[in-house]
């Protein structure tokens, strides 16, 4: 599974980082930055919660 | 096991559930009932990037089609459910019964109207793509002045739009502070400054008397006995929740469709999104919260509590969090001030606009305030989910910088 952030799209709203911050930090530059691009399997479950959460809809699974 | 689910209401709330039930691998039937006739589109682009004229409607739809395609949805688009019969688990569509096996109602809401101005006067509300069209519309041909009647989140999305496309916006208020009923005197004048600074006649503590004319040359009278002028009124005041359609339905109905809290309203029914009213188990109060994160939780929830026991069924528990984006400032709040909460900036300051602020009541942390801060916010939307009292989240945003 790869994580992929349409950055044209993210708005820096976090609500990812809330939900996993081992995966997606936004920095004091207010911009997102994806720490694990490859998370494990056993993140998938918080990390559809992202993409479902996103308000931009801006994080994408690829598999 | 069940055999179908039918949701009726096919925006946010009721797609996500949609998706949410073929993630967590169920094979039946989903119907999905919406009235409106377009695909399922998100709301927040309306006041924003759609209005802007930045994005066409195409761009905000939900789930793009070779996505929602796999989902196999039986999607019924342009078709009104009338009534509902829970004991005969009967749902009446077009005023045509069928049968249900699970229910999940996500009916919204609709604009509240300002008394006075129904009848053929032009007065724009947003809360549809069909009504975002309109405004954008007039926008276009050239509208100059536009009246803003509630400085709420939507009416200050507006303005902020309309600002950026070169009108000039009058914002009226009935209340003396805008955005005080939602964030405190405080704070609500920090967002009021921001509109001041941008251009914005804002004209709080007077109500409006009458909206009369037509597109072009209104007359929006005020209270106080003057008349302000307008191409374009638009109207932010509020919803109401959709259910009409439930009267007499067996569901208990008080200003939304009455849950338990684990999202149930009746056996075999759930209820989600602006519609949904339930007791939130960290507070104890009555709820039914209208924002965007919420439909989204609240609809993955209630698709859950259908499938499960009432052994399984968890209690829904949220952190209300929303986020509005008014010129180049992002304003984000997680949990529910009490508009007499003491309130503490604690990063940044509020004469930069760019500051993180903790509403704190007896002893506890009830709500964090951003502006352009959305990292302090997540983080004190997370102290919120932990329960932390003032002190120890003062000490913690104390470590931020």
């Amino acid at each position: 599974m790869r994580i992929v952030v349409d950055y044209d799209l993210c708005e820096s709203n976090a609500i990812c980082m809330a939900i996993a911050p081992d995966v997606f930090e936004v920095r004091d530059d207010d911009l997102l930055h994806v720490l694990n691009e490859a998370p494990g399997e056993d993140r998938r479950e918080k990390m559809e919660e992202a993409v479902q959460r996103c308000p931009k809809q801006a994080i994408a699974i690829e598999d | 096991m069940r055999d179908s689910v039918t949701i009726v209401g096919a925006s946010l709330a009721g797609l996500r559930s949609a998706e949410t039930l073929r993630r967590d691998g169920f094979g039946g039937r989903i119907s999905l009932i919406g009235d409106e006739p377009h695909q399922p589109y998100d709301r927040p682009p309306l006041s924003k990037q759609v209005l802007a004229g930045d994005w066409e409607p195409e761009r905000a739809l939900l789930t793009p089609a070779e996505k929602l395609e796999p989902l196999g949805l039986d999607l019924r688009l342009g078709v009104r459910a009338t009534g509902l019969d829970v004991a005969a688990r009967e749902l009446e569509v077009d005023g045509v019964a069928e049968p249900f096996d699970g229910l999940l109602i996500a009916t919204g809401a609709r604009c509240r109207t300002l008394p006075g101005t129904g009848g053929p006067v032009a007065v724009h509300t947003l809360r549809t793509l069909d009504d975002c069209l309109a405004i954008r519309a007039a926008l276009d041909d050239g509208a100059r002045r536009m009246v803003v009647i509630g400085a709420g989140f939507i009416g200050a999305e507006v303005a902020s739009v309309a600002v950026g496309r070169g009108t000039s916006v009058t914002l009226v208020e009935a209340l003396p502070a805008p955005f005080a009923r939602v964030l405190g005197q405080e704070m609500g004048a920090v967002v009021a400054d921001v509109h001041v600074a941008n251009g914005v006649d804002l004209r709080c503590g007077v109500g409006v008397s009458s909206v009369a004319g037509e597109p072009g040359a209104m007359t929006v009278a005020m209270a106080d006995g003057s008349d302000v002028y307008a191409d374009l009124v638009v109207v932010g005041i509020g919803v109401v929740p959709n259910t009409e359609w439930l009267e007499g339905s067996g569901l208990t109905l008080d200003d939304g469709v009455v849950c338990d809290p684990t999202c149930l309203a009746a056996p075999n029914v759930v209820a989600a999104g602006d519609v949904a009213r339930w007791t939130d188990p960290r507070t104890g109060e009555s709820m039914r919260v209208e924002h965007w994160d919420n439909a989204v939780e609240q609809g993955r929830h209630a698709a859950r509590r259908l499938l499960a026991t009432d052994e399984e069924a968890e209690v829904f528990a949220p952190v209300p969090w929303f986020w509005s984006d008014q010129y180049d400032r992002k304003i984000q709040l997680a949990g529910r001030p009490h508009p007499d909460d003491e309130v503490r900036v604690v990063d940044g300051s509020t004469d930069e606009r760019r500051f993180a602020a903790f509403y704190g009541r007896r002893g506890q942390l009830t709500a964090v305030l951003g502006m352009n801060r959305p990292r302090q916010v997540m983080q004190g939307r997370g102290l919120l989910e932990q329960g932390v009292g003032w002190d120890d989240a003062l000490a913690v945003a104390a470590g931020w910088d």
